[in-house]
């Protein structure tokens, strides 16, 4: 069962290219693996949507969308009908090719970001010597495609969000290119297939995820804070703040390139979830020795969705950040956490193995936590609220 | 042939960019020339260049540029002609410049020689290289950008302090 299961979409992928003449075999198995990775994230896409408005609903006391089918789980077909149908409105202002490419770039980025992932055993798009490094590139073209989106609609309140996602971006994609680099040096290699390899394996029934290291915890957690800033998700949604600036850089568009940034925003998160899964928690390993005969793939959708429901979480939980408070806390805390974490990993790399080097890195990494927001927090005065009315 | 559509791509891009009016839109144009750049790297086999190309110039130069048009300008229209007065002289020199340059490129020994470039450097070798022969020229490059860096923010901080 193990087996053929496991490998089940990489034989069904050769016996497709083995009925098509030599010479397109490889464009045949790329477009064929382009149109899967689409039509799989895109679906996910579409639950997701479902499930984080279900999920909000319940930790805000209500019920969620639950008149499309059953349980309301028709929903993202409703949507999808209803942007389709929607007039696309262009402000007479904007520029218009800038206005029409911006979320067409976004979307392409997004989706090109699965190119190295691999989804399960033998199971990446393109398995580049400079996986990672091919990630943070891309990803770097979205920031671009917001900028392009906020300019482009001549409108002052787009304008100010795509300047503070842009800043935001930035600021946070230090701490996180430097909480990967972590991984990178402990693995040896910039490959996101030989970095899910280095993790494999298990001790007792406990596999070597990085995660389960005093630096790849501390990483980990650094990695999870900046991608949800990278994405722009609550609590740092300032670029979208619908109180303060409508929706950001994305107040001018409508009808179906609004949905686009829509899809652009969730496949990014998908995506960037998926590298944390990739370095941090095994890739598509499973969690337990005894349970490796469930397929590969299904391994890393698990940890996938886990990742989704805790965003779905942290959003409905956490308020929003001030502007100054989002700057202070990545340049004051995470890049001096993420600098430290990284002289972790060489003390862990070069000590033998044992408890001392357990011991030592631990200390490495709780000991500035401690300090570093013992002093963040000397300026705070901080009193006990009084509520006026409701006492 | 893929050669011939990138670097189409990457002189039409900076083309566009020198005779754009809008400065966002030469900025863009720009970022095109950055992207066909780096596709003809990684064309060449050139891995870690050409990505690297990708994050540094069109992750961080253009986002640079795009912050330094925003805050200095208003509109980021230019009323100004985009071409220079003297620009048939320009034109002579760039054109003398460009054909000194392919001339003696074309006549070095070195690329009479280079006909089988090692293929596919890994990333390895590549850091293995950086991190041993080239350490000294790698830390040094480093503190430099660091004294830049401080020097900038040192400016920065006193103009505020004076117009307070």
């Amino acid at each position: 069962m193990g087996e053929s299961a496991d490998q089940f979409f990489v034989n069904l992928l050769h016996r497709l290219v083995s009925h098509v003449p030599a010479g397109l075999g490889g464009v045949v198995s790329a477009l064929a693996s382009v149109v899967a990775i689409l039509a799989v994230f895109a679906s996910l896409f579409a639950i997701t949507t479902v499930l984080e408005r279900k999920g909000l609903g319940r930790i805000q006391n209500r019920y969620g969308p639950n008149r499309v089918g059953p349980f309301g789980l028709l929903q993202p077909l409703a949507d999808g009908i209803k942007s389709l149908t929607k007039e696309d409105v262009v402000p007479h202002a904007a520029d218009m090719a800038v206005h029409f490419l911006a979320p067409l770039l976004l979307v392409i980025a997004a989706f090109s970001l699965y190119a190295v992932l691999p989804v399960g055993r033998n199971m990446v798009l393109a398995n580049l010597d400079a996986g990672v490094l091919f990630f943070f590139a891309v990803s770097s073209v979205m920031e671009i495609a917001i900028f392009m989106a906020g300019w482009s609609s001549r409108n002052k309140y787009s304008l100010l969000g795509a300047m503070r996602a842009i800043a935001q971006m930035i600021s946070y994609e230090v701490p996180l290119i430097l909480a990967s680099v972590t991984v990178v040096m402990a693995a040896g290699s910039l490959s996101t297939v030989s970095i899910v390899e280095k993790q494999a394996g298990y001790s007792g029934i406990l596999p070597h995820w990085f995660v389960f290291t005093p630096w790849g915890f501390a990483g980990f957690v650094l990695f999870m804070i900046a991608a949800v800033a990278e994405s722009n998700r609550s609590p740092f949604d300032l670029p979208e703040g619908e109180s303060e600036i409508v929706a950001g850089y994305y107040t001018e568009y409508s009808g179906f390139k609004f949905a686009l940034f829509f899809l652009g925003e969730y496949i990014g998160l998908f995506a960037i979830s998926g590298l944390g899964i990739t370095l941090f928690l095994g890739g598509w390993a499973a969690p337990l020795s005894f349970l490796t005969w469930i397929p590969s793939y299904v391994w890393f959708f698990a940890k996938l969705l886990a990742l989704i429901a805790f965003f779905i979480w942290v959003r409905g939980t956490l308020p929003r950040l001030r502007m100054d408070q989002l700057m202070n806390f990545a340049w004051k805390f995470m890049l001096p956490m993420a600098l430290l974490n990284l002289v972790t990993t060489g003390v862990w790399r070069f000590l033998e193995h044992g408890a001392l080097r357990w011991f030592v890195c631990s200390l490495l990494v709780v000991i500035p936590y401690v300090l570093l927001s013992r002093s963040l927090k000397r300026g705070w005065r901080l009193e006990k609220r009084v509520y006026r009315f409701a006492e | 042939m893929l050669f011939k559509i990138f670097a189409v791509l990457t002189v039409a891009g900076a083309v566009a960019a020198m005779s754009f009016r809008n400065l966002v839109h030469a900025v863009l144009a720009l970022i095109v020339s950055f992207a066909g750049l780096a596709a003809v790297y990684l064309l060449l086999g050139a891995q870690f260049i050409g990505l690297a190309q990708i994050l540094v110039y069109v992750g961080a130069v253009a986002i640079l540029i795009v912050f330094a048009i925003l805050l200095t300008r208003d509109s980021g229209i230019t009323s100004q002609s985009t071409t220079s007065s003297s620009w048939r002289g320009s034109i002579v020199v760039v054109l003398g410049v460009f054909g000194v340059l392919a001339w003696s490129v074309g006549h070095s020994a070195v690329y009479q020689q280079a006909t089988s470039l090692p293929q596919g450097t890994s990333m390895q070798e590549i850091g293995n290289v950086l991190m041993q022969r080239f350490a000294l020229p790698l830390e040094v490059i480093g503190v430099l950008l660091t004294v830049a860096l401080i020097g900038a923010v040192t400016i920065a901080i006193y103009e505020k302090k004076e117009t307070r």
